[in-house]
């Protein structure tokens, strides 16, 4: 009698320290989440204020200034629902900006336009790789959340249940790893 | 930035993951950041001031060849060790899925964790096997990264998720500004690998060379590596035979003397290869390369742009691609150009640029490296 309630003991301890550690690990995939999500804003956020900033500069012609100034503007006036269309259209703006090589050379002889566009180049280049560990975190987490474990004992508590960022993050051409050397 | 790097493989042996960990610290010190690397290596050898010895690793039979590892109870305490002295701002770990270091860093530690991913192994039963294993270490890496196309794919099929591609990177100029070796110029084709690595491909090219001597007399054969010369030549017609010069193992030095002297750089690799960087090294000295059609050697040439493919094990399409090269200098000055300008890609300027940039992304508010108590489980009696 005794031996089996020992035997009980142990089996619901096991349990216990698995839930504890599942719920751990889903604490950290989480935070993980969060963190990277804060990292893909910022890079956003920093890439819409560059873009805004050689629109308003009058280096590019007028057309090209207002299609980017709308565009980054509303990247960055957007609510969430509609963020990840407006960040697309803030990406393609950018590439139909800068698809003509002569914008890019306007812009590198200008005062301060060496600086803008490293900032520029380095804003583009780290948003798809931002987005791409943000996706990465939630794909994670949400094959932690399947189980059923994690379900049925509601060990995701009352964290909301973790979305991809998606959109069009490609990168001008001209502003690419391979432009990079060839354009300077 | 302090920066902790782990590298899987012993220290001792030389190899491409190794090489690329020493460089990317060498850039990274270079560029004052505090770089510490932990490596299994044996306590006589002697190291960098930068790399930190995890102990000797044990020989094991991994990915189809014999790697040395580490693991145990002794390795795992000095990896926490390392990690709690380092108290390092990143923590990048190489190769993370190995039953290595990498892994016991990956199990110790908390905080951002970037980690690159190397080979391109086809799904192993024993990867299988593997996978509740893995997967809680590996979903605590915050970046992956992988070193081409083709090792990103095989990450993505294997274990889910996604990863950032940044090549191995190469220092270009070493290459391009060495001195050509007068003794190795001349209608030469170089070879660069382990000669009795079957992967590595030398049987094919001796099998090509006799019809590439027949069409060009007087080229010559240049063969650099580690391995049993007459067991590689046995074979050969004499006449063939006089035509291959054996170089043995070579110094970094002669490495690029002899791509900046040959006429064509020849990679008949037959796979294992996840990225080619002797192919990137072959361009950096402006060799014209003529590589097998591997997956991951078909992007470094940038599609075939910057040099020429031909099918895997084919000795006759070997043959035939390197016979019309060497009659076509014009050819070979343009392979020589494209090569030279595709190459900038992979120098280290670029790809040192662009792993700092995933360190600041992953750093970016978060706080530093620690060890991960395993004290979650009271800890949490406590709070609830």
């Amino acid at each position: 009698m005794t031996e089996t309630l020992i035997w009980i003991a142990v089996a619901l301890a096991a349990v216990g320290v698995y839930l504890s550690w599942t719920a751990g690990r889903l604490d950290r995939l989480h935070a993980r989440i969060d963190a990277a999500r804060a990292a893909l804003d910022a890079q956003l956020l920093r890439r819409a204020s560059v873009a805004q900033e050689l629109a308003t500069s009058g280096v590019l012609d007028p057309a090209s200034s207002i299609v980017l100034y709308e565009a980054a503007h509303a990247a960055r006036k957007a609510e969430d629902d509609q963020r990840e269309v407006a960040e697309s259209e803030l990406s393609q703006a950018l590439r139909a900006v800068f698809a003509d090589s002569s914008q890019l050379e306007a812009v590198r002889e200008a005062p301060g336009g060496p600086a803008a566009l490293g900032e520029l180049t380095s804003a583009v280049r780290r948003v798809p790789m931002a987005r791409r560990f943000h996706n990465d975190a939630v794909r994670a987490a949400r094959a932690v959340r399947a189980h059923r474990v994690v379900r049925w004992f509601r060990l995701a508590g009352h964290a909301p249940f973790p979305m991809a960022f998606e959109m069009d993050d490609e990168v001008p051409d001209a502003l690419g790893a391979d432009a990079q050397f060839d354009a300077g | 930035m302090r920066i902790g790097i782990v590298c899987p493989y012993s220290w001792d042996v030389p190899g491409g993951v190794q090489f690329h960990i020493r460089d990317l610290a060498e850039h990274l010190i270079g560029l004052g950041h505090e770089v510490s690397v932990l490596a299994p290596a044996d306590d006589d050898t002697p190291l960098p001031e930068y790399v930190v010895s995890a102990g000797r690793a044990v020989p094991v039979p991994y990915n189809g060849s014999v790697a040395r590892l580490n693991f145990g109870f002794l390795s795992a305490a000095r990896v926490r060790r390392w990690l709690h002295d380092g108290s390092f701002d990143v923590l990048h770990i190489h190769e993370p899925a190995a039953p290595s270091l990498a892994l016991l860093a990956c199990w110790a530690a908390s905080g951002p964790i970037v980690g690159t991913f190397h080979t391109s192994n086809p799904r192993s039963r024993a990867m299988i096997a593997a996978y509740p294993i893995l997967q809680p270490a590996l979903e605590k890496i915050s970046a992956r990264i992988a070193v081409s196309e083709y090792a990103r794919r095989t990450l993505v099929e294997h274990l889910g998720g996604d990863a950032v591609v940044i090549p191995n990177g190469v220092d270009v100029g070493f290459f391009s500004r060495a001195e050509p070796e007068p003794a190795w110029q001349g209608g030469t084709i170089g070879f660069i690998g382990r000669i009795d690595e079957p992967r590595k491909g030398l049987p094919a090219l001796m099998r090509a060379f006799p019809r590439i001597l027949e069409a060009h007399p007087g080229t010559r054969l240049l063969v650099a590596g580690r391995g049993d010369q007459e067991e590689a030549a046995a074979g050969l017609p004499p006449e063939v035979r006089g035509q291959v010069e054996f170089l043995g193992m070579v110094s970094d030095e002669d490495k690029a003397r002899l791509l900046r002297s040959v006429d064509l750089y020849v990679a008949p690799n037959t796979g294992g290869e996840s990225f080619g960087i002797i192919l990137v090294e072959a361009m950096s000295a402006g060799a014209p390369v003529l590589a097998a059609d591997l997956d991951a050697f078909r992007q470094v040439l940038d599609r075939g742009r910057a040099g020429e493919l031909f099918p895997v094990g084919d000795a006759d399409a070997l043959a035939d691609s390197a016979v019309r090269l060497l009659g076509d200098p014009a050819a070979l000055a343009r392979l020589r150009e494209a090569g030279s300008r595709h190459v900038r890609r992979f120098d280290w300027g670029t790809v040192g640029a662009d792993i700092l940039a995933v360190y600041e992304t992953v750093t970016a508010g978060a706080a530093s490296v620690a060890t991960d108590e395993p004290s979650g489980f009271l800890a949490r009696f406590g709070r609830g």
